[in-house]
């Protein structure tokens, strides 16, 4: 049963969209850091600061029936897709209404009903599994594509190479979305790739292979949005190279300048290039103060209800270890 | 409309139809491939002229290549696409020649398919059965013969299944597919020429239910997989020597239905398990812990536990031979179990070859 097409947005409307998620995703996680010192947040975070124009330039591309496939460092990955902030949030507390009902925490968020599919602590791991979904889809001719996002670590996990011949063989619906901010935790591709090419070893296995140096959120949404009708019909899958910067440390609030391994410099740099920033500049000054409340509004309104919400009861324990 | 015809013929004794174990396995899939169209089949080989030893002949040309194809040679991302298949609400089979290759399988069995229910906060399933044959014989050597099944059994949210039969390959294989979780479905190649009386109609053999394959007093053999075909082997040559033993299979060894093998025990006080495996950690190993568990303070209790040998499986005869046990070794252990005060017995040697080698020959 194939979806109606989307109307073409509106330029403005786009405008106000993009900056509106943007700034949402950029405003969670400055929260989440802010409360984590608190303890209240009962799991490891990994925050997207700084790479969020990656997920909200592909998701504002997709429609609701597609899916999307994150890592997990995934917070904007679902919530551009439109995954539930409150239950991301109560997640994180730990708490029975968090989307996996305090069972899988910030590394496993999940949303189905806005077709987030799982996601992995282990690197690499849902890559195979996005286009198991999206071999599905095909059989199922439901029209919908996967996005699956993955970082630059993941393309030196076999099953990446793996997946990447099994989807182009049989022409799946996937755009591979690589996110790559330079580092797997701390070692940079120096030490890990021998050659940076790797747009070019993808098109190896005949998919359509494009590289964002600067990740303009415009620049990938418009890349993507042209891509899909083909990839719809059976055009197989595309594959984008999203060059970007982890802002803040690997895993927690702060940040790791001091540890030597990577510079401010590089920061300053790619603080230029702020999506968040960018996006704003294409709204009116009125415009923003507006989207801007809404949004704190909203975060607010989440952090009470996780911080309301029960903790899932002991019995929960032995719950949904099968199904 | 008329249905395809799905079983297979197999042969008429005594009026009911007797079906090979590798038939049964294929007229399962076909069964089910029948009944919901979200069964698929894949995996290396399932497409070709020999059709994964017989056990997938047919399929292809019922249900064309878009259910029933071939795979690269890429274990690890060919069971994540299963598990993402199984997730967008369709039911893949997912078939490995040997067991031994689920070692490339690993991350996503254990990180994904065992724990997405549970870490996902049961916003999805899993309906994923992950068929593997375990490889005996005719120099199989040390990783084409591996029984493995205790690893899955360790991690919760797997299901293992390791049927003995005919029979019980084809209602266990249905019950697998239709089973909302992950099954790793343990097969033996050389049970694949074993018939049993299998009746046409689809049914199932559900998980967590064992089978008193044989009734006796004096001792209780449990066996794991093809080693029941040997255990019921050794209660033939323990029954000329006067004693009676009781032979279990457990058939779903996770969930395994420790209730039929305790309540046997009670009886017995005496337990030789025979797994299709290493001792180490194996599933023997818990079945000696649950039954001590449970019969602890009630009287005496032996327990012995038989299994592969503590090394990597040889190919050389001689060596190979010595690696597995076999109905005479398992008498013997079950004799002594049974007989402590009698002096040490070894059943004929003639009496006690073992049970396939009557019907199996070289080469593979």
């Amino acid at each position: 049963m194939p979806a109606k097409a989307k109307s073409a947005p509106k330029k403005a409307d786009a405008s106000l969209r993009l900056y509106r998620s943007l700034r949402r995703i950029r405003r969670v996680e400055e929260e989440i850091a802010r409360l984590y010192p608190s303890d209240k947040i009962k799991s490891p975070v990994h925050l997207s600061i700084g790479q969020e124009g990656i997920a909200v330039g592909v998701c504002d591309a997709l429609e609701k029936r597609d899916a999307v496939s994150g890592t997990y460092r995934g917070h904007a990955t679902y919530l551009a897709k439109g995954g539930s902030l409150n239950a991301m949030m109560a997640e994180l507390y730990g708490k029975d209404t968090g989307c996996a009902r305090g069972k899988g925490g910030s590394m496993h968020l999940i949303d189905m009903s806005a077709k987030v599919l799982g996601t992995s602590a282990v690197v690499g791991t849902t890559v195979p599994v996005a286009v198991g979904y999206a071999l599905a889809q095909k059989r199922l001719k439901t029209g919908a594509v996967v996005a699956c996002f993955l970082g630059d670590g993941a393309t030196e996990e076999g099953c990446f190479a793996e997946s990447l011949n099994f989807a182009a063989l049989h022409k799946l619906p996937v755009v591979f979305v690589c996110e790559n901010n330079g580092f797997a935790i701390h070692e940079p591709l120096s030490k890990r790739w021998a050659t940076d090419r790797l747009c070019a070893r993808v098109a190896t296995y005949g998919i359509p292979a494009k590289r964002f140096a600067d990740s303009d959120t415009v620049a990938i949404r418009r890349h993507v949005e042209k891509v899909l009708p083909k990839m719809r019909k059976g055009g197989g899958p595309i594959f984008i190279e999203c060059l970007t910067w982890r802002w803040r440390e690997h895993v927690g609030p702060g940040e790791d300048y001091d540890a030597g391994f990577r510079s401010k410099a590089m920061l300053a740099k790619w603080q230029k290039k702020d999506p968040v920033a960018k996006a704003a500049k294409a709204l009116s000054a009125k415009q923003r103060v507006a989207v801007d409340a809404e949004i704190e509004a909203e975060i607010a309104a989440a952090i009470a209800f996780a911080e309301a919400s029960p903790f899932p009861a002991s019995e929960e324990l032995g719950t949904d270890v099968y199904a | 409309m008329s249905t395809p015809k799905l079983s297979w013929p197999g042969r008429i004794e005594d009026g009911r139809r007797v079906l090979k174990y590798v038939d049964a396995l294929s007229e399962a899939v076909a069964l089910e491939m029948a009944r919901d169209k979200n069964v698929f089949l894949f995996g290396l080989d399932v497409d070709d002229h020999k059709a994964i030893q017989g056990s997938t002949r047919g399929l292809l040309n019922r249900f064309g290549p878009e259910r029933v194809f071939t795979t690269p040679l890429s274990e690890d991302a060919m069971t994540g696409v299963a598990i993402g298949a199984a997730m967008a609400g369709m039911r893949p089979i997912h078939v490995h020649i040997r067991m031994d290759f689920l070692m490339l399988c690993m991350n996503q069995l254990v990180n994904i398919a065992a724990k997405a229910r549970y870490m996902y906060g049961g916003q999805i399933k899993v309906p994923l059965v992950v068929r593997t044959i375990i490889g005996k014989s005719w120099g199989q050597g040390a990783q084409h013969s591996q029984g493995l099944h205790s690893m899955f059994m360790h991690v919760p949210g797997l299901k293992v299944c390791a049927p003995s039969n005919a029979h019980d390959a084809k209602g266990a294989l249905i019950a697998a597919i239709r089973d909302d979780n992950p099954v790793v479905f343990v097969e033996h190649r050389l049970l694949y020429s074993t018939e049993a009386f299998v009746t046409e109609a689809p049914y199932v053999v559900a998980p967590g239910r064992a089978r008193v394959c044989r009734f006796g007093r004096d001792v209780t053999i449990v066996g794991v997989s093809n080693m029941v075909v040997e255990a019921l082997r050794a209660a033939d040559l323990l029954k000329e020597a006067g004693v009676a033993a009781e032979v279990i299979d457990p058939i779903w060894l996770a969930p395994l239905d420790s209730d039929t093998i305790v309540e046997s025990v009670r009886r017995t006080r005496k337990l030789v398990i025979v797994d299709n495996g290493w001792s180490m950690c194996g599933a023997g190993a818990e079945i000696a812990a649950r039954v001590a568990e449970s019969c602890a303070g009630e009287g005496p209790l032996q327990i012995q536990r038989l299994g592969f040998a503590p090394t990597p499986c040889p190919p050389s005869p001689p060596l190979e031979a010595a690696f597995y046990p076999n109905p005479a070794t398992i008498a013997a252990a079950a004799y002594k179990l049974a007989r402590p005060d009698a002096p040490a017995w070894v059943p004929d040697a003639a009496k006690a070859e073992l049970a396939y080698q009557l019907q199996f020959k070289g080469p593979f």
